[in-house]
């Protein structure tokens, strides 16, 4: 078995390669302890060869966690083999990763990718030259066309069976005995300064330029897309796009005409609907007892339904995650919103989460992929539910039809939204400073090359996102909605009505921790738990606790806000209505959201301290209103 | 002189880096050493961070970053 790991700077097409190299045959999960990819799979031609694409990286000094995973995968895990992937149109800065590469002593070949736009550009690279210079086997390939690729494979499994490291191990002896001799960081930088000195003696002598220096496709899209002026607008129209295309119910202003994923969820929906009916009336005609059919029908399928539900949303949004992302466009939304962002203690990337948030927090979780550092990451995860998504507003809705009835109502559910923001921005500035103790690591970020994504990459993406959620956030709420079935639906004497179920028993013991926050009410208790699998089921809750309505036409005007609940009005009054809404907008968000964080997170651990710290934030939020609201009302 | 004074479109040899050590290595990481030309290219929309092309790419840096490093 030969191991080869794909190693190289962040795009330059490493994951290209490691598609057309395995197919569709690869494992996606993450390194352990951070939120960072990590791929396995088969050489498509040949079983023997196992490749590992590593996280992209301009260079082995660890600065974050993605470049200490490769590190530390090169030099302690020993792989068979280093495929260097090196993007030949910016050959100078990529060399620097080879060179350090090459100096760890693990055998490599380079892959000199991008070679069709190099010939575009008019660039001519002679690769003898180069390979003679860095000692190592160097191949042009084209990753996105599968060009040159079945030679590379021969040139790694041959560089890998003689297992020799370099043939120019002068030049790299010499940087590492300066490194390893002096080992401070004055030594550091000598030996980085001279690295590319030798990279412009390598580049001078095997890559001709052109003379005349005119403009690039990339550089004229550019100025207009980064352009003074028209940059805000275009951002707003993309990012606008973004979210209509996954959630609005009137796509493009058009009364009615659902977007492609409203339109996707509608006919999976409807599809579960009537494989739900048939299963129904099997079970009946079966004559089956009175709780297998309850479990097969409000549990099983239920549970199973809201996670086919969310995948249209997911694919949806990823694919045009995917397509921002490829295009090279999702560096300048970092670009543009830095300045806002990083006052936050996030990165301008984080913009896209929370957007999506307001839509709902199961695609908006999964699209926090996209940045870089592992501590954004988990901090935009941990705050993304905050946004409030289209699942809360019935339960503002409700409360507003019937205990706010002569207020500004939409001043009311405003300041709701407002308040989810605000908790966003306060809630990332406590976690950098708290629990991530913020490092500042600057902001130092490449421009990639627009380019157009390639549909096959787009779709394989698109693919294991789905799977991945499907799987992983899956299993936890299948499971988590079966529970709360079971324990709204029996006691210790069988099967039973909501009133006299575990549910309520639980409800009755755990009010009084609410009583700080103004609803010391079992009912309330309960609405909090069935929120939990969707947080619009708070409405139906109280409908049948607080009234005695199952009456689907009823609830849904509930929902609309066209008419109100006055039996909640016996409990609540208006400042422990608007605590109530805070605390179910901040508190955990429903399972669908929790199984996409255990996905994206990769752990369980990071999961329950997100889920630990969003409870907290609820619980304090809804102190203050409760205890500020009562002293000022 | 440092980067931040060049206007848009000019170009500047690198003569160093003023920076705490894990800062200016990352910059030497990427290319920024001593007689690398720099040119300044645009100041993003909101007049924060600025893009700089350098070794034949595009880097994005803060301002703070930028007055760091000095040219000719
Ligand atoms: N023209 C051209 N484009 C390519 C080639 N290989 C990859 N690309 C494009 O380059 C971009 C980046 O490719 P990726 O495979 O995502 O790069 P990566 O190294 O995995 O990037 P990170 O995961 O961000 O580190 C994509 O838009 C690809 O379609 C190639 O040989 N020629
Ligand atoms: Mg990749």
């Amino acid at each position: 078995m030969i191991i080869a790991a794909l190693a190289g700077n962040p795009n330059c097409g490493k994951t290209t390669l490691f598609n057309e190299l395995t197919g569709s045959k690869q494992h996606v999960g993450n390194w352990p302890g951070v939120t960072v990819e990590k791929k396995e799979g088969n050489y498509k031609k040949d079983n023997n060869i196992s490749i590992v694409d590593l996280p992209g990286t301009y260079s082995l000094s660890p600065y974050s966690a993605e470049e200490e995973i490769a590190r530390d995968y090169i030099i302690n895990s020993k792989p068979n083999v280093v495929v260097n992937i090196v993007d030949a149109t910016s050959i100078e800065r990529n060399l620097y990763l080879t060179m350090q590469i090459a100096q760890t002593g693990t055998p490599m070949v380079v892959a000199l990718n991008m070679m069709d736009e190099v010939e575009s550009m008019g660039i001519d690279i002679n690769t003898n030259k180069l390979s003679e210079m860095l000692g190592v086997p160097v191949v042009p390939i084209v990753a996105r066309s599968g060009k040159g690729i079945e030679k590379l494979m021969a040139v790694t499994k041959d560089t890998a069976q003689r297992g020799i490291a370099t043939l120019k191990q002068d030049v790299y002896d010499k940087i590492k005995n300066i490194e390893e001799n002096k080992n401070d960081e004055e030594a550091d930088i000598l030996a980085a300064d001279m690295r590319y000195e030798y990279i412009d003696k390598v580049v001078d002598s095997s890559v001709f330029k052109p003379q005349i220096k005119k403009l690039t496709t990339s550089d004229k899209i550019d100025q207009i897309v980064t352009n003074k002026v028209l940059s805000l607008p275009i951002f707003a129209v993309v990012m606008y796009m973004l979210f209509a295309c996954t959630f609005s119910e009137n796509f493009l202003f058009i009364e009615g005409l659902p977007s492609p994923g409203v339109w996707l969820a509608g006919v999976v929906e409807s599809l579960w609907g009537s494989l739900t009916g048939v299963v129904d009336a099997a079970l009946v005609s079966a004559g089956v007892s009175d709780w297998l059919h309850n479990l097969v029908i409000d549990g099983i399928m239920a549970g199973v339904g809201a996670v086919f539900g969310f995948i249209p949303l997911v694919l949806v949004l990823f694919v045009l995650m995917s397509f921002l992302e490829d295009s090279g466009y999702m560096a300048r939304v970092a670009f543009v919103m830095d300045r806002i962002f990083r006052k936050f203690g996030l990165s301008g990337k984080s913009f896209i989460p929370l957007l999506m948030g307001f839509g709902c927090s199961v695609p908006a979780l999964t699209a926090s992929r996209t940045l870089e550092s592992d501590k954004d990451r988990k901090i935009t995860m941990m705050v993304t539910p905050f946004m409030s998504c289209g699942a809360k507003l019935p339960i503002y809705l409700m409360f507003v039809a019937t205990l706010f009835a002569d207020s500004n109502r939409t001043a009311i559910i405003f300041s709701i939204y407002a308040l989810g923001m605000v908790m966003a921005v306060i809630g990332s500035l406590l976690l950098n400073k708290f629990m991530f103790k913020a490092e500042n690591s600057g902001f130092i970020m490449e421009l990639p090359k627009y380019r157009i994504p390639s549909l096959k990459s787009v779709g394989i993406h698109a693919w294991e996102k789905v799977k991945g959620f499907a799987i992983k956030a899956g299993t936890i709420i299948l499971f988590s909605t079966i529970l709360i079935w079971f324990l709204s639906n029996f006691n210790m004497s069988g099967m039973c009505d909501m009133e006299e179920s575990f549910l309520a028993i639980i409800g009755n013991s755990i009010a009084w921790i609410f009583a700080p926050l103004g609803f010391n009410d079992w009912r309330a208790s309960v609405g909090v738990v069935t929120g939990w699998i969707a947080k619009e089921n708070i409405v139906a809750t109280f409908g049948q606790l607080f009234a005695g309505v199952t009456d689907e036409a009823v609830l849904e005007a509930v929902m609309a806000g066209e008419q109100g609940l006055p039996a909640i009005g016996d409990v609540f009054t208006k400042v422990s209505a608007f605590s109530y809404m805070a605390f179910n907008l901040l508190c955990m968000p429903c399972f669908a959201a929790v199984g996409a964080m255990r996905r994206e997170f990769g752990s369980m651990k990071w999961t329950l301290k997100a889920i630990a710290f969003q409870m907290v934030v609820a619980y304090v939020v809804a102190l203050i209103i409760n205890v500020v609201g009562n002293i000022i009302f | 002189m440092d980067l931040l004074s060049l206007k848009d479109g000019e170009s500047k040899k690198v003569v160093g880096i003023n920076a705490e050590y894990a800062m200016k290595k990352r910059l030497i990481d990427m290319g920024i050493t001593r007689g690398t030309v720099i040119t300044k290219v645009k100041t993003a929309p909101l007049g924060d961070p600025i893009e700089i092309k350098l070794r034949g790419y595009d880097l994005t840096l803060r301002k703070d970053e930028a007055a760091k490093i000095t040219v000719e």
